[in-house]
């Protein structure tokens, strides 16, 4: 599974990394997670950041982040 | 019914003496305490409810090639209302941009979005009455208004980088369907995440309210920073612009300024300044827009927010 998290690196999207790293180990599933700063790769998911790539899909985007349990569910429905 | 309450606590349970300067310091403190964060709950809630009808990408499609002035009354009222996050401001500068949101327009949103929020409108009310809320909402509009419309009609766009014209938006930019249920659910939880941020701003802001009241000089900054020295307003702008704080952030400082006697214009000024123009902000922006577009931006800004803080100064 490839997960991506968009942001330029502010503390939300750091915010959104650290739940999505969480949510890969209590769902005990092999992810690959990578941040994507660029801006071009941003703005073909979203303007609004912190976002959410699960296997190429927006799964989320912008504020207020979602909870550990609603990121598990993303990442789960795309698993 | 909050006033009872806060008498409650102060004479009954902390059972502090009647008269005396502290009892009457934690009345206040628990009575301000209560009313503003019962505001405030209520107010995030109502926008947050309001906010989930335009998030960014519907907000990009109603300002797309929209008619300068029209567009930049749209864009500085949309920037009360959509979800905005200062680190996302230059993907929605060219996700605007993109969408044929004119540069002028885009420039409204952006000014508007963090300078005029629920939360400085509910602490500014709370702490110091609707009429200054009021006030502060009504010239920020203005300010975003007036910023974009003159830098719409200078024609800058030879100042924006130019990558920006040449990022392409990919598709799925679907705006996800949300029935009432999911509505309520993002109010309440965006109520929760901002109330979570803010509150500690805002007892330091009650708490300096109550200290200052009782126990600093009154006339301390007045002598150096009142209503008689004609250079208080850039002073105070000037103070504002490289100082980076959200409006939550920035309370307590407007707080005690207020309460030292400094005049409103001069205070709203340092608010608008903090809020709208920041160092951080600039450096963030430096990504899409060339120096002298962000020189021109910083310019238009100081000018404007200074002219609003005189202008409040001679008619208040």
């Amino acid at each position: 599974m490839e997960i991506k998290i968009l942001g330029p690196g502010c503390a939300n999207c750091h915010t959104m990394e650290k739940l999505a790293q969480t949510a890969v180990r209590e769902l005990r599933i092999e992810a690959r997670i990578e941040k994507i700063a660029d801006l071009q790769e941003i703005m073909k998911y979203t303007m609004s950041t912190p976002g959410l790539v699960v296997n190429g899909k927006l799964k989320h985007s912008g504020k207020p982040l979602p909870s550990l349990e609603k990121v598990k569910e993303m990442i789960k429905t795309e698993g | 019914m909050l006033h009872e309450f806060s008498s409650l606590v102060t004479y009954n349970w902390l059972s502090l003496a009647p008269d005396s300067k502290l009892a009457a310091a934690v009345e206040f403190f628990i009575y301000d305490t209560i009313k503003i964060f019962l505001l405030l709950m209520i107010i995030i809630f109502a926008v947050s409810f309001i906010r989930s009808y335009f998030p960014p990408e519907r907000t990009k499609k109603i300002l797309s090639h929209k008619k300068e002035f029209i567009g930049n009354i749209l864009a500085a009222l949309l920037g009360i209302v959509t979800p905005f996050c200062s680190c996302s401001a230059v993907p929605l500068f060219i996700g605007f941009i993109e969408a044929g949101v004119p540069l002028g327009v885009t420039f409204s949103f952006l000014i508007s979005s963090p300078m005029v929020n629920e939360v400085a409108v509910v602490l500014l009310w709370g702490l110091f009455g609707w009429k200054i809320a009021a006030l502060y909402l009504g010239t920020g509009l203005f300010v975003a208004l007036i910023g974009g419309f003159i830098i719409g009609r200078l024609k800058l766009e030879k100042w924006v980088q130019e990558y920006v014209y040449k990022i392409r938006i990919g598709e799925g930019q679907e705006i996800a369907k949300q029935v009432f249920k999911d509505r309520l659910q993002y109010a309440k939880w965006n109520t929760i995440d901002i109330v979570k941020k803010v509150w500690p701003y805002i007892i330091v802001a009650i708490g300096i309210g109550g200290f200052i009241h009782g126990y600093v000089p009154q006339d301390f900054l007045v002598k150096y920073a009142g209503p008689q020295n004609p250079f208080a307003v850039p002073i105070a702008v000037a103070l504002g612009v490289p100082l980076y704080s959200n409006a939550a952030g920035v309370i307590p400082i407007v707080y005690a300024l207020m309460e030292k006697g400094l005049s409103t214009g001069t205070v709203l000024a340092f608010m608008m300044a903090v809020t709208a123009l920041s160092l951080p902000e600039m450096i963030i922006l430096r990504k899409v827009l060339k120096v002298p577009l962000l020189a021109v931006f910083v310019g238009i800004m100081t000018v404007t927010i200074t002219a609003v803080g005189y202008l409040f100064n001679a008619i208040l």
